[in-house]
């Protein structure tokens, strides 16, 4: 009686979910194994092999930034949740104020300050940084390359995803049992060890979903390399984007480069939260 | 002649400010059974971490064998603590909670080089301590898995494998139902003989603190109130506190008129007590179990039965003496309002020296007016099928 009446409730979200996620996700399969003419082909994923550059890229691109997140967050992490909870609160909005601001507000900031005659060259020339270099390498330097490069992309999904990471590592940290530390101080741990055999694989679950919650919007991204990669630096997100709209309209190949980075993607994490599993099953997030 | 193992030298611990605990002296022996006995917040558990090392006294000295060790760390120190709800990791398997110390690499004293036991040795010693703990064929269970006594016993071996010194336990009975309680004290008792370890217990549970320690320490707002055997703790109780925390106590006010001589409601009384000043006013207890009931005539003092309690072995009976209400323990039914006669033996009868706990504790009036607001309470029976109602739902 009670169950149905909660079915009956959940219903329009499960319509929702049907119209605009299942019905979409069947009409990319549909479209990835279709040619132009409408019939049935494998042509479109034989194509993808000219784009593994791409692919590669993209995925290169995001896994270094998952891991400069994490190599950033996790410590910070650490240190918030042992702070008083009036540092935690004030700090926690600093670190998500940046996402209040619009997404793309955001990334042209970034665009002005590493252009060429952007913010960041100009302080170098006005502290004579450019001088300096030129007079000991005997070199012509009047700017840094910063824009339109790999670093450049990598800076912003680092910039945008950070909280990503952060959120989801200090929430299990946080929570963390104080008298788990103790207790294994108490059997003879120093610091070192109480980290390595109780902090971080009790820490596990929220890696896990953190790093989730960067490399899947990382690789598939396409603002971000747009703005910051000057279009030099194709991403999957930007081969996609160009089979939909522009004259390489071809959505048949785009499908099928979607559908195959969904795949991809799917497979890590799976893979990944296998591993977790094995580690860390009593605390989740 | 016993060897003293832990000393505490005039330790005192303050939080913003706020002592918790105020001037300790205290020493315990090797292979002691030592109980900390008290109501929350007096101080017992602060006792308990400062022994382990996660507290540091803010004034005061503790020694371990001689050596003081106030700014030793917990790993470093040959001390091991059974956790207040047991504090077993999530992540790993029985065995490898009881195996998390021995896994640790530990400084060899000669050599100063890192020395890990060999597999086999941890192998061996983790199920040895399962067959102590009796959970034998458990090791490859999920801690989450495990009643709670289970993980009690888990906790307890994984301190002990590593063959402490001194084995701290911070209320370890206190999640578990009273029948497997009581299992676990004679079990715990039987562990802390057989391997002779000593043992620091610290309970809210008086019974717990009498049936198993060789030496209680009772304390109140961060000072010990009194240290002994059980039997002393019980018997001889030095204040008002003490003789209300342990065991149930009339305590009276009295007047010392002599050795041996005590005057209560205007009436002498013998007693045992000695060394008190002449008409020095004083606390008398007189435990429920020491009065004697006899007809009227023949009572030192009379009164009226106000309310009878069905405890199985006995009854409680609170009986009004001049206003005051005294609780009385006896096998032989007195019906409420009939009219009583009392003795007591002089070893019934002990005098305290007044303390500021005077007056605090020992009248029994609040317990019969509980009692009665119960038996007047009205009935409604529509009010109970309501209830019923509810727990159906």
């Amino acid at each position: 009686m009670k169950k149905n009446k909660l079915a009956l409730f959940s219903a329009p979200y499960v319509l929702w979910m049907a119209v605009f996620v299942v019905i979409p996700i069947l009409m990319i399969v549909v479209y990835a194994f279709s040619s132009a003419g409408g019939g049935f082909t494998l042509e479109n994923f034989a194509r993808i092999g000219d784009y593994m550059v791409v692919f590669t890229r993209s995925f290169k691109l995001a896994f270094i930034a998952t891991a400069i997140c994490l190599l950033l967050g996790y410590p910070v992490s650490c240190f918030l949740a042992r702070e008083g909870p009036r540092f935690q609160r004030v700090a926690m909005m600093l670190i998500m104020l940046p996402m209040w601001m619009n997404f793309l507000l955001r990334t042209y900031a970034w665009m002005s300050l590493l252009e060429n005659t952007g913010l960041l060259n100009r302080f170098f020339e006005a502290i004579g940084l450019f001088d300096l270099i030129n007079g000991i390498f005997g070199t012509n330097l009047e700017y840094f390359k910063m824009i339109n490069t790999q670093g450049a992309v990598v800076l912003g999904m680092v910039y945008n995803f950070l909280p990503f990471m952060i959120l989801p590592i200090y929430s299990v940290i946080v929570k963390l049992d104080h008298r788990l530390i103790e207790a294994a101080r108490d059997l003879g741990a120093d610091s070192a060890t109480v980290f390595r055999r109780v902090t971080l694989p009790l820490s596990l679950p929220g890696v896990l979903s953190g790093i989730t919650m960067v490399f899947v919007p990382a690789v598939s991204t396409f603002a971000i390399s747009q703005l910051l990669g000057g279009g030099k630096q194709l991403l999957l997100g930007n081969l996609i984007e160009m089979q939909f709209k522009g004259t390489a309209y071809n959505p048949q190949l785009g499908s099928a480069v979607a559908l195959v980075m969904m795949l991809v993607v799917v497979v890590c994490m799976t893979v990944m939260n296998r591993f977790g599993e094995g580690e860390e099953q009593a605390v989740m997030l | 002649m016993p060897k003293e193992l832990i000393r505490l030298a005039n330790c005192t611990m303050a939080f913003d400010g706020e002592v918790v605990l105020d001037n300790i002296n205290l020493y315990i022996n090797d292979q002691e059974f030592l109980t900390l006995l008290g109501p929350s917040g007096c101080g017992k558990t602060t006792t308990l971490r400062i022994i382990g090392g996660f507290q540091t006294p803010t004034q005061g000295d503790v020694f371990f064998d001689g050596v003081r060790i106030n700014d030793v760390p917990p790993h470093k120190r040959t001390i091991n603590t059974v956790f207040q709800r047991y504090a077993l990791f999530p992540h790993l398997n029985v065995f490898e909670n009881i195996a998390f110390g021995l896994r640790i690499p530990k400084t060899d004293p000669e050599s100063r080089r890192k020395v890990k036991l060999p597999e086999s040795e941890i192998q061996e010693r983790v199920l040895e301590m399962l067959k102590v703990v009796n959970l034998k064929g458990f090791e490859k269970r999920a801690v989450s898995s495990l009643s709670g006594g289970q993980q009690q016993r888990v906790a307890i071996a994984r301190a002990l494998v590593n063959r402490p010194k001194v084995l701290l336990l911070d209320e370890p009975l206190g999640a578990l139902d009273l029948r497997l309680r009581k299992d676990m004290q004679i079990e715990l008792k039987r562990i802390q003989q057989a391997m002779g370890i000593t043992f620091i217990y610290v309970t809210h549970d008086q019974e717990e603190a009498l049936a198993m320690s060789d030496t209680v320490v009772v304390m109140d707002e961060g000072k010990i109130q009194q240290i002994g055997t059980p039997e002393d703790i019980y018997n001889e109780p030095k204040n008002a506190f003490v003789a209300d925390f342990i065991g149930e106590s009339n305590i009276i006010d009295g007047i010392m008129r002599a050795d041996g001589v005590v005057e209560i409601f205007n009436r002498r009384f013998q007693c045992l007590d000695k060394g008190f000043a002449k008409d020095e006013p004083v606390d008398v207890v007189i435990r429920p179990e020491d009065v004697d009931i006899v007809p009227e005539g023949q009572g030192q003092l009379k009164g009226t039965v106000t309310s009878v309690t069905f405890k199985g072995m006995q009854y409680d009976i609170i009986v009004d003496f001049y206003g005051f209400k005294w609780l009385i323990q006896t096998t032989d039914l007195s019906p409420v309002g009939s009219r009583i006669g009392i003795k007591i033996d002089p070893d019934g009868i002990h005098v305290m020296k007044k303390s500021h706990y005077s007056g605090m504790f020992g009248d029994y009036s609040s317990y019969s007016e509980e009692y009665e607001e119960i038996s007047d309470a009205d009935y409604d029976p529509e009010a109970e099928d309501q209830e019923a109602e509810h727990e159906e739902e």
